[in-house]
Parts: structure tokens; sequence; C-alpha cells
């Protein structure tokens, strides 16, 4: 299998590319296949802590393009999965200490290892953003329903396009069916409308990703985790299956026969 | 039709997710119509090009500008007159 740099980026902050790097990298090693994780925001490094693999690391991505150190010193093992792998950021250096070009260096050296390369994204559309896409085959972009975060993925997906990246598919998070119901959050259809683009996934809100990171146990791996069954379901689109979108009829079945359930009892 | 059904059950125009909707449209209209200094440029010096074969324009005060309306976009080129060129009849 021809490997795939996939850079998961977003625009705006805190609407999950951490989060959902973390979970679709263990989700697709949990596939069996291998995978990196690279955190790319420099000065501000998270990967690290929502995978709970802070206190081993030695050496970051900075020191990788320098030389200081062999690319394989760097890579951190994951405790629980065989095949996964991070390469964090460096969190005390410059930010502009990696440069577009050594990025593509270091994912086409990634390439020969791995069959899935994730690239977490910092916010912004600055330098970091620049790197982070510099060495992606295609994009995820990750969006939750409201005015700013849509706002801000179409100006991604613009200069996504700009550098050459046409295949960007979305993701949906942090989605309140119930809200969405009652009119009072934009639905899955209208983003994906405004934005014309494909849809990869969408994420419902679910509190187990907070217990999950403060634990630094990505979601996939907890069996009753909502959000974590989407992951897997998207990481197993990623790996070329053809998996349904979970929509939100879908649900209201399932719904129902709760309710019915509970009428039962 | 979706609309009666929606309107049946109680979800009329003025639900958040609609004004949200709108605001969103109105907003990546503007965004998406941002054409960058250096391409504004460019276009200018074009329409100088064109319109020169046919008229006397003063290129100093010519002005070309993206303008913002509610909820369109509009080219708008404020380009003064010198003189008309003697029309040619072969």
């Amino acid at each position: 299998m021809k490997s795939k740099v996939l850079v998961i980026t977003s625009g705006k902050g805190g609407v999950g590319k951490t989060t959902t790097t973390a979970n679709l990298g263990t989700a697709l090693a949990m596939l069996d296949k291998s995978v990196v994780m690279v955190d790319t925001d420099i000065g501000l490094r998270n990967l690290d802590v929502v995978l709970g693999l802070e206190n081993r690391i030695v050496f970051d991505i900075v020191d990788v393009v320098n030389g200081s150190c062999k690319l394989r010193q760097a890579l951190i093992k994951d405790k629980r999965i065989e095949s996964l792998f991070l390469l964090p950021a460096a969190q005390t250096k410059d930010k502009n200490a990696v440069t577009p070009h050594q990025m593509k260096n270091l994912t086409n050296e990634l390439r020969k290892e791995f069959d899935f390369i994730l690239v977490d994204c910092p916010a912004g559309i600055e330098q970091g953003f620049r790197n982070a896409i510099a060495g992606a085959d295609s994009a995820i972009v990750v969006a939750t329903p409201e005015i700013s975060s849509v706002r801000d993925a179409d100006r991604i997906i613009g200069l996504l396009e700009a550098a050459g990246l046409y295949d960007t598919r979305l993701i949906v998070n942090r989605l309140r069916s119930r809200m969405v119901k009652n009119g009072d959050m934009l639905d899955v259809d209208d983003i994906i409308d405004i934005l014309s683009i494909n849809l990869l996934g969408v994420v419902p809100e679910d509190e187990s990703i907070v217990i999950s990171t403060n634990r630094g146990e990505p979601a996939v791996m907890e069996t009753s985790s909502k959000a974590g069954a989407a992951y897997k379901k998207i990481a197993r689109r990623l790996n070329g299956e053809e998996v349904p979108l979970f929509t939100l009829e879908d649900e209201r079945i399932l719904d129902k026969f709760r309710r019915l359930l509970k009428i039962a009892r | 039709m979706f609309d009666i059904l929606y309107k049946i059950f109680g979800r009329d125009n003025s639900s958040s997710k609609n004004i949200a909707r709108e605001r969103l449209r109105l907003v990546l209209i503007h965004d998406r119509a941002t054409i960058s200094p250096e391409v504004l440029l460019l276009l200018k010096e074009d329409l100088i090009k064109v319109i020169r074969e046919y008229l006397e324009i003063d290129e100093e005060a010519l002005l070309v500008n993206l303008e913002n309306d509610n909820d369109s976009v509009a080219l708008v080129a404020n380009i003064p007159i010198k003189g008309l060129r003697r029309a040619v009849n072969e």
C-alpha cells in the first residue's frame, strides 16, 4: 500500500484538530496500519499529552530537521499499540525553526516506514500552517457547527487549493444532534453545502472526550464512547472502506429504540 | 414542499440555525471576494491598456475597487475621461 500523508487542519483553534489526529491515528493503528502522528505546533505542543506520551519525549521535530538526532530516535512508540508512533513538536524552540522544505523531506522520509502519516497542524494561517501542509498529499479540515469555525474552514480550503491541495475532506466535529433537531445549530448539510466540500465524517459532541483527554487515552480505545465510534468509522473510510455516514436519521431511529426499551422496562 | 413540512413541525425561518446560515453565507461572499492588492493592481493596469485603445483617460485618477453591498459584491471602477479620440471612419 502506498503511504498517505494527511494534514489535519482547521484555521480556528480549539475545534478539535489534536483530538482528531490522536483518535484517527490510534484508530488506524488499531486496523493494523503503521501510523505516525507528527505534531507541528512548535511552541504549543499538545498531541503528546492527549496521547498520554508526555513523559517519554527526549528529542523532537526540530532536533530531527536540525540533524541533532536520528529520526528513529525522536519517534515515540505508543504504550498501547505496536504500530503507532508520535513525532513530538518542540516546546521551547522558535516556531520558525522548521521550513516547508524540511517538512517535505521529513514526510518523505516517514513514507518509507509508515502507511499513514498524520500531520497535526497548528491553528492559524502562518508559517506553522505552511509547514504542516508542505509534505501532505491531502488535507482533512475539522470544523465545528459554528459560524466562526466554518468561516475559517472556508479560508483554509482556499489556502489549501492555492497550495495545490484539492482533495480536501471535512470532519464536522462536536455536533449536537438535539440542537440541530431544534433548529438551533447548523446542520451537516448546511455546512457542506456552504463550503462545497466532501464530507469525511461527523463526530458528535461527547463528554467522554474530556475524560479520555484527562486520562491520556484516545476515545477510540473506549468502546462506549460515541465520539470514539465516529472516529473509528472515519478511520475505516481513510483506510479505503465504504462506511455509510452516520446521519441524524439513524440517530432518530436509535432514539426511538431507546425510548421503546425504556417503556418496555 | 419541505418548507411546508418544516412549518408544520414548527421550524420557521427565524430559528437561530437559519440566522447563522444566512449570516455565514453573507460573510463568505465578502471573504471570498477579497482580491489581494497585487491582483487589483494588475487588473487596473490591464484595464488601462484596453481602455486607452478607445478613450483618452486620466490614468492617475483611475480607481478600481471591490465594493460590498448587502448581499452582493461589485467591481467598481471610476475612470475619468480626458478626451475622446477622433473617430476614424475608413
